[in-house]
């Protein structure tokens, strides 16, 4: 086993391991702290696959945006001398036979599958390809999301004041 | 056995599957909320191993910072959606909150 296969079981076994921690943990609060482990861990499968930008991207808009935000509505909705910090789950048994069904068949196909290959397989600077593409080709879809972005402001600060009473 | 693209979509797979019983089982608004994030961060993946592996351009990658811009703003609405439930009901558990005003 080389070096870089080594690096992706580790980096797997990460975001792997602190998925199922947000998924099945009983605290509200490791959830939230082990979606750190997840989104960093992606970001690590994104260098491992030569997407140096978007890892770049992943790191600072859902480790430094989402997740902050995620641990900010974590600890605005509890009050924090509250010992019991629930995080209800119902239903395990059917959602884990159902999904492990689901998850087996997923798997299957993907295995049996034979997928498109590239010619070949690069490992170069992403930046200036994207930078390029979102100036030409995805120019509408690119101003479009600037939109999207103003509209969720001043949806979330319209839902998140405080009404004002007559 | 090289890595190669089954490896990336089978950790993606079970990403989804992980974000699914997230959802599907809390009661929890925010846990439920964090079960969507995984289910995008698999699709996520998705999109830059065919990127990487399959098609050899970057087009996967920019629908991938699309689906993170995307997911930005609905973790900004959908939180902000949580804490005025929180302020109006008590809670945030999404079976005792299932009406639009007390």
């Amino acid at each position: 086993m080389n070096f870089s296969t080594a690096l992706f079981y580790l980096i797997a076994i990460v975001t792997v391991g602190s998925a199922a921690m947000v998924a099945f943990s009983r605290n509200i609060i490791y959830s939230a702290f082990s979606l750190l482990g997840t989104f960093a861990g992606v970001a690590g499968i994104y260098v491992l696959l030569g997407a140096d930008f978007v890892a770049a991207v992943q790191l600072l808009i859902y480790v430094g945006g989402i997740l902050v935000l995620v641990l900010f509505a974590v600890m605005l909705t509890h009050r924090i001398t509250d010992v019991e910090i629930t995080n209800r789950a119902v239903g395990r048994i059917p959602a884990v036979l159902v999904i492990g069904v689901f998850l087996f068949l997923l798997v299957q196909t993907i295995r049996e599958t034979s997928w498109a290959k590239a010619e070949e397989i690069l490992y170069a600077p992403t930046t200036a390809k994207i930078g390029d593409l979102f100036l030409d080709y995805y120019l509408l879809p690119f101003e479009l999301a600037s939109v999207v972005l103003l509209a969720a402001l001043i949806g979330a600060v319209v839902l998140s004041r405080k009404e004002l009473k007559e | 056995m090289e890595i190669g693209l089954t490896h990336y979509l089978v950790i993606g797979a079970i990403l989804f599957s992980l974000g699914l019983y997230s959802v599907l089982t809390r009661r929890n608004a925010i846990s439920i909320l964090m079960g969507v994030e995984l289910i995008l961060n698999s699709a996520n993946i998705n999109y830059v191993a065919f990127s990487h592996y399959s098609s050899g351009n970057v087009d996967g990658q920019i629908y991938a910072i699309f689906v993170i811009m995307l997911a930005a703003a609905e973790a900004a609405v959908g939180l902000a959606i949580v804490l005025a439930i929180f302020q109006i009901f008590h809670t945030i558990d999404v079976e005792a909150a299932e009406t639009l005003k007390e």
